[in-house]
C-alpha cells in the first residue's frame, strides 16, 4: 500500500493497487474535467490580463501572453520591433523593421546599421517572447482612480456586512427564543419577501431612498440591504438549536436581555454567522443594479461599475476591463479563504451532557 | 438565606391546569426535595421559584418578600440546571466569573471568590478548560459551583444528578448534602429519584398531577404515608398491597384468607373497602401466617434477600429478607405481618385510616 498520508498521497490515491482501476481512470476524469470547469475561466482571465492590445485582439487567440521583442541598434533612438528573416540572403538573421508600408519593409541588421534592406514583409517572422504587460494594472492606478473605487468598494461591503449581521442576528434572536403573539405570522412574512423578486420593489426603494436623501450616497446602497429574510432566516434555524437551559442559566446569572444576545448567543452562533457574513461580503462585493442605480456620480462608483464604465457602446478599454477584473476577484477570494475555515469548525458543542 | 413560602401557587397552560394551588412552607436552612413521577409538576413548580415561569395564581414568598413580580435575576437564587446549561464557550473560570461580572464585583474579588469555589469543589486545575473537555462529573461541579459563587439566598437544584451513572451520583449526593452542611443554605431540589430524596432531604414534598400529596421529614414520610400514593412511591422496593373489606374485627382479603386487625391505631367502619399495606421488609415467614404467596422468583444479594411471588387472587408480592433466606420457585409460603407495621388505606379515596 502506498503511503495515503500528506497531500501527494491523498491526491494520487486509487482504488486499483498500484495500478489504475477503470474507476480511477473515471473519476479522476471527472475531477480534472470539473478543475477545468472552474478554473479554465479564471486562468484564462488572469493571463489575458497580462496581455497588450495587439495580442487580445490576435485571432486565434494565444494561451500564455506573448509580445514582440525589440532590438536596439545604433543611430536609431527607439528600439526597433525585431524579425527573423526566414528567405533570402539575409535569412536566419534577426533584424530590427523600421518602416513598413504596403506588404513591404524596410529592416537593419544590428551588425551593419547603417545598411538599410526592403524586403516583403512575408519574408519576415516576428521575434516574440513570453512577457507580462503590467502597464494594464499600473494605469489603472495613473489613468483611473481606481483607490477610490476600490475604497468605495470596500466601505460599502463592510458596513453593510456589519450592519446587515447585527440586524438579523437580532431579529433572529427575537424570533428564535422569545414567545410572544404573532411570532410565526412575523417569520411568515419575513420568509414571505423571499418570493418578492428585487426588480419588483426597484422603483418604490427608489422613490424613498431618494426621499431619505441617500441618494448618490453609499449609504443608500449599504442601508436598503441591511435586512435579508435569508440572513433572518439562517440565524434564527441556527438559534433555535441553541439550548433554553443556557438562557435560563445566564438569567439566573443576572445578565440583561442585551448581555445575553451578546455575551451568549452570538459567540454560540460563530459558525452561521461566518456563513452568512461570507454570503453577505459576497453579495454586497458583487453587487451591480441597486448600486447602478443610486450611484451616478464618477467618485462614487464601485468596482463594479467601473468595470461597466470601461465597456462603451463603441469600444471598450479590454486590457484595463481584464486587469480590473482581477483585481477586483481578489479581494473576494481572498476572503473566502480566510472564513472557509470557521464554516467547517463548530464551536457549538452545547454545554450540555 | 431565607425561607420559601408558597401560597396557593397555581400555573396553567391555556385550559391545563398544571400546578393546581400548592401551600408549601421551607424554612430557612432546610433542604427540602420535590419528589414526584415525570409529569407531576415538580420541575414546573421549582422554575416558579425561580422566577423563570411566571406564576398564573398565588404568591411566592422569599424571605418575607413576595416575589411575584420580581424577575429571576433579581431573586437572589442560583440555579443547577439538568443539563447543567454551561457556557460552551467560555472556560470554567469565565463560567464561574460570568455572574459575578453581571453584578460588577471588582476583578480581584471574582478572582478570589472563583478560586476559593474552584477549591471546595476541587475544580481548581480544570480552571482554563472547556466544558466540552470535562467529564459529567466535572461539568456537575463546574454547575454548582457556578452556583455557589454568587452566594445566593437559595439554591435551586434542577434534578442535576440525572445524567450522571450509578456510582457518580452516590458521591455527588454526599458532596451536594456536605455542601449544604456548610453553607448552611436554604436548598430546593427536584428529582425523580426517592432513594436521592429519602438520603438527601430534611423534608421531602411528595407531589403528583399538581398538587402536594405529603410533606414532611423523610422518616414520616415512610413511616406514616398519608395515602395509597405516598406509601407506594416511598419505599424501594414498593410497599405491597392486598384489597380486601372490614369484617368484624378481622380483615376480608381478595384473596380468600383473613387477617386480625390491631385494636388500635385505625378507624373504620364494618363492610368499608380498604387496603392493606405492608412493606417487604416487614412481612414475616412463618407456619402461623394466615396468606400464602407462591413463589416466582428469588434473589439473593448474600446479605438480604427477596422473594417475589404471586397471591391467591394473582396479584403480586414482595418480601425483602434479611441474610440468604432461600425459597425454591413454585414453593408455596405462608406469610405474615407485625400488626403494629401494617398500613390500611380507604381504597376509594387512598387515604390512610391511621388514626394516630
Amino acid at each position: 500500500m502506498a503511503d495515503r498520508s500528506g497531500v501527494t498521497g491523498f491526491l494520487t490515491a486509487t482504488r486499483g493497487r498500484g495500478r489504475l482501476h477503470w474507476t480511477d481512470w473515471v473519476s479522476y476524469g471527472y475531477l480534472f474535467l470539473g478543475v477545468f470547469l472552474m478554473f479554465g475561466p479564471v486562468v484564462w482571465l488572469v493571463l489575458s490580463s497580462f496581455k497588450d492590445q495587439n495580442e487580445l485582439d490576435r485571432f486565434p487567440p494565444r494561451f500564455l501572453p506573448y509580445a514582440q521583442e525589440v532590438l536596439t541598434v545604433p543611430g536609431y533612438d527607439d528600439p526597433l520591433p525585431a524579425f527573423t528573416v526566414t528567405e533570402g540572403d539575409l535569412a536566419g538573421q534577426v533584424v530590427g523593421q523600421t518602416r513598413r508600408a504596403a506588404g513591404r519593409a524596410e529592416v537593419v541588421s544590428p551588425d551593419a546599421p547603417e545598411d538599410r534592406v526592403r524586403l516583403t514583409t512575408d519574408m519576415l517572422q516576428p521575434v516574440e517572447g513570453v512577457a507580462f504587460a503590467t502597464d494594464n494594472y499600473t494605469q489603472l492606478f495613473a489613468r483611473f482612480d481606481f483607490l477610490r473605487y476600490f475604497w468605495n468598494s470596500t466601505f460599502i461591503t463592510i458596513a453593510a456586512t456589519v450592519i446587515m449581521l447585527l440586524v438579523n442576528a437580532m431579529a433572529a434572536f427575537a424570533l428564535s427564543k422569545y414567545q410572544f403573539r404573532g411570532r410565526n405570522a412575523v417569520l411568515l412574512i419575513v420568509i414571505g419577501t423571499l418570493m418578492i423578486p428585487q426588480t419588483v420593489v426597484l422603483v418604490p426603494l427608489f422613490l424613498i431612498v431618494t426621499k431619505l436623501g441617500m441618494f448618490n450616497s453609499l449609504w443608500g446602497v449599504i442601508i436598503p440591504g441591511a435586512a435579508t429574510p435569508t440572513g433572518v432566516f439562517l440565524l434564527r434555524q441556527y438559534m433555535i438549536t441553541i439550548p433554553d437551559e443556557i438562557l435560563d442559566a445566564a438569567r439566573m446569572d443576572k445578565a440583561s436581555e442585551w448581555k445575553i444576545f451578546w455575551r451568549i448567543i452570538l459567540p454560540l452562533s460563530a459558525p452561521a454567522i461566518a456563513v452568512l457574513a461570507i454570503l453577505a461580503i459576497m453579495w454586497r462585493w458583487n453587487d451591480f443594479l441597486w448600486p447602478l442605480i443610486v450611484l451616478t456620480r464618477t467618485e462614487n462608483f464601485t468596482l463594479q461599475l467601473a468595470l461597466n464604465s470601461f465597456q462603451g457602446e463603441l469600444q471598450t478599454d479590454w486590457p484595463s476591463l481584464l486587469a480590473m477584473t482581477v483585481l477586483t476577484l481578489l479581494p473576494i477570494a481572498a476572503v473566502f479563504m480566510f472564513l472557509q475555515k470557521y464554516i467547517a469548525t463548530g464551536i457549538a458543542s452545547t454545554g450540555g451532557k | 438565606m431565607a425561607r420559601v413560602e408558597l401560597r396557593r401557587v397555581r400555573k396553567s397552560y391555556g385550559e391545563v391546569e398544571v400546578i393546581k394551588g400548592i401551600d408549601l412552607d421551607v424554612q430557612q436552612g432546610e433542604f427540602c426535595v420535590f419528589v414526584g413521577p415525570s409529569g407531576c409538576g415538580k420541575s414546573t413548580l421549582l422554575r416558579m421559584i425561580s422566577g423563570l415561569e411566571p406564576i398564573s395564581d398565588g404568591d411566592v414568598v422569599i424571605g418575607d418578600e413576595v416575589v411575584n413580580d420580581i424577575p429571576a435575576a433579581d431573586r437572589g437564587l442560583a440555579m443547577v440546571f439538568q443539563s447543567y446549561a454551561l457556557y460552551p464557550h467560555m472556560s470554567v473560570r469565565q463560567n464561574l466569573s460570568f455572574g459575578l461580572e453581571n453584578i460588577n464585583t471588582p476583578k480581584a474579588e471574582i478572582r478570589a471568590k472563583v478560586d476559593q469555589v474552584a477549591k471546595m469543589l476541587q475544580i481548581d486545575t480544570l480552571l482554563d478548560r472547556r466544558p466540552k473537555d470535562l467529564s459529567g462529573g466535572q461539568r456537575q461541579r463546574v454547575a454548582i459551583g457556578r452556583a455557589v459563587v454568587r452566594e445566593p439566598r437559595v439554591f435551586l437544584f434542577d434534578e442535576p444528578l440525572s445524567n450522571l451513572d450509578a456510582e457518580l451520583r452516590v458521591e455527588m449526593r454526599k458532596e451536594i448534602t456536605g455542601l449544604h452542611r456548610r453553607l448552611e443554605n436554604t436548598m430546593i431540589y427536584v428529582t425523580h429519584d426517592q432513594v436521592e430524596a429519602m438520603t438527601m432531604a430534611d423534608k421531602i414534598a411528595v407531589l403528583r398531577l399538581g398538587e402536594l400529596e405529603q410533606f414532611g421529614k423523610p422518616l414520616d414520610l415512610y413511616n406514616r404515608p398519608r395515602n395509597l400514593f405516598v406509601a407506594g412511591f416511598i419505599g424501594s422496593p414498593k410497599m405491597n398491597f392486598v384489597a380486601g373489606r372490614i369484617d368484624g374485627d378481622t380483615l376480608a382479603l381478595d384473596t380468600g384468607e383473613r387477617m386480625s386487625l390491631p385494636a388500635t391505631g385505625f378507624r373504620y367502619q364494618p363492610g368499608q373497602a380498604v387496603t392493606l399495606g405492608i412493606r417487604p421488609n416487614h412481612v414475616t415467614v412463618g407456619d402461623d401466617g394466615p396468606i400464602r404467596m407462591t413463589v416466582a422468583s428469588v434473589e439473593q444479594l448474600g446479605g438480604e434477600s427477596y422473594i417475589y411471588g404471586t397471591l391467591g387472587n394473582g396479584g403480586a408480592i414482595a418480601l425483602h429478607l434479611p441474610g440468604q433466606a432461600g425459597a425454591g420457585t413454585g414453593e408455596v409460603l405462608t406469610i405474615g405481618a407485625d400488626p403494629a407495621q401494617i398500613h390500611l388505606f380507604d381504597t376509594e379515596s387512598g387515604l390512610s385510616l391511621r388514626t394516630d
